[in-house]
């Protein structure tokens, strides 16, 4: 069984639940919502929404 | 070892990165560049400590000037600027492959619509328009038509900002349905694949099928010439095939991504990687011994 941890969607303000293995700075897709939420702290879990793609984003 | 990672966004490669690197008991340092301020005489204290920083940053503009700080700060960072500089531009990546006499497509740079469009006619159709910053595919074109590029190139001048207005072009290579993406230490192939699709951009990104690639003796000899003209380092050096057992190099990625190459090959992709990682520190540190014994020595 996969170890969670609990936050706050930061879009919705609902309780979402992710795998407790995420790096801040990782992003999620909210299971609210899928809508994509970067990682800013795992303790306690906390979500802001993610930046938008950029042009020179890339390998 | 301390490890910096230097970051704006952990993808499931830096992921994997991180894993290997605690699991062999390295201390990491995880810089979000977005938190950091860069005098030009004296780093952040962020780095102070490090050993190494990963330049593992998604944006090209900050990977570019994250490199060259470093650099003047006397801090070693993997990428290194010259390869940094060399990679984030397509112009200057095909320059230095051309000079290489390593085989590349074809490639012209024009900086009018109008000249572009003169470009594109000599060229024929199809032939391939491309930004000469960006990645995953995005903002490539293949052009059909002559009514298809005049549209192109009035929408690229448009655009605002200036690098659109430098039209890198390029002769469409007919690839057998896919490209080959290998991953490479300083010109050593850690793991290669295919990346095969219907649409004729075969990016990861983009969704293509990968398969595990096994590269002949010609595809080795210029994965380490395309890795030498562009400055060595941990890199993805795609390939198309071109017929008769030749290849050419069409890009190469300085922050290369390998989450796809690890799912589809055996290696152990990111294993590897640190141990070219540890390899290179070692060298990087005996070699700094050295010049401190010399020194001593002739003083």
């Amino acid at each position: 069984m996969v170890e969670t941890i609990i936050g706050e969607d930061p879009l919705t303000g609902e309780e979402i639940e992710i795998p407790a293995n995420v790096e801040v700075g990782e992003i999620v897709d909210s299971p609210a919502t899928g809508a994509e939420l970067e990682i800013v702290a795992t303790d306690p879990l906390t979500l802001e929404e993610a930046p938008e793609l950029e042009e020179d984003w890339g390998e | 070892m301390n490890v910096g990672l230097l970051y704006s966004r952990i993808r499931q490669d830096e992921k994997l990165l991180l894993s290997e690197l605690r699991s062999r008991g390295h201390t990491i340092t995880k810089i979000d560049i977005r938190d950091e301020q860069f005098d030009i005489a004296n780093p952040p204290a962020a780095f102070t400590q490090v050993d190494v920083v990963l330049d593992r940053c998604l944006a090209t503009s900050r990977s570019y000037y994250i490199t060259q700080f470093l650099e003047a700060y006397g801090i070693p960072i993997i990428n290194d600027a010259t390869t940094a500089d060399v990679c984030a531009d397509k112009v200057k990546n095909s320059l230095a492959l051309q000079s290489a006499e390593v085989p590349t497509p074809r490639t012209e740079v024009a900086f009018t619509t109008d000249s572009a469009m003169e470009s594109i006619e000599r060229f024929g159709y199809p032939c391939i328009l491309k930004p000469v910053v960006g990645s995953w595919g995005r903002l490539m074109a293949k052009i059909d038509s002559a009514s298809a590029a005049e549209a192109i190139l009035e929408h690229k001048s448009t655009l605002g900002h200036y690098e659109h207005k430098v039209f890198y072009i390029q002769e469409f290579v007919s690839k057998p349905g896919r490209d080959i993406r290998v991953l490479a230490a300083d010109g050593e192939p850690i793991a290669a694949m295919t990346r095969t699709a219907d649409h004729w951009l075969t990016n990861a990104a983009k969704g293509a099928e990968t398969a595990p690639f096994s590269l002949d003796d010609r595809a080795r000899e210029l994965v380490a010439d395309a890795s030498k003209a562009v400055g060595g380092g941990l890199l993805g050096i795609d390939l198309m095939e071109t017929g008769g057992g030749d290849y050419t190099v069409h890009e190469i990625n300085h922050t290369v991504e390998f989450k796809a190459l690890n799912d589809a090959v055996s290696t152990d992709v990111p294993g590897e990687v640190i141990d070219w990682l540890e390899m290179t520190i070692d060298a990087l540190s005996d070699n700094n011994s050295n010049e401190i014994i010399t020194d001593a020595e002739t003083t």
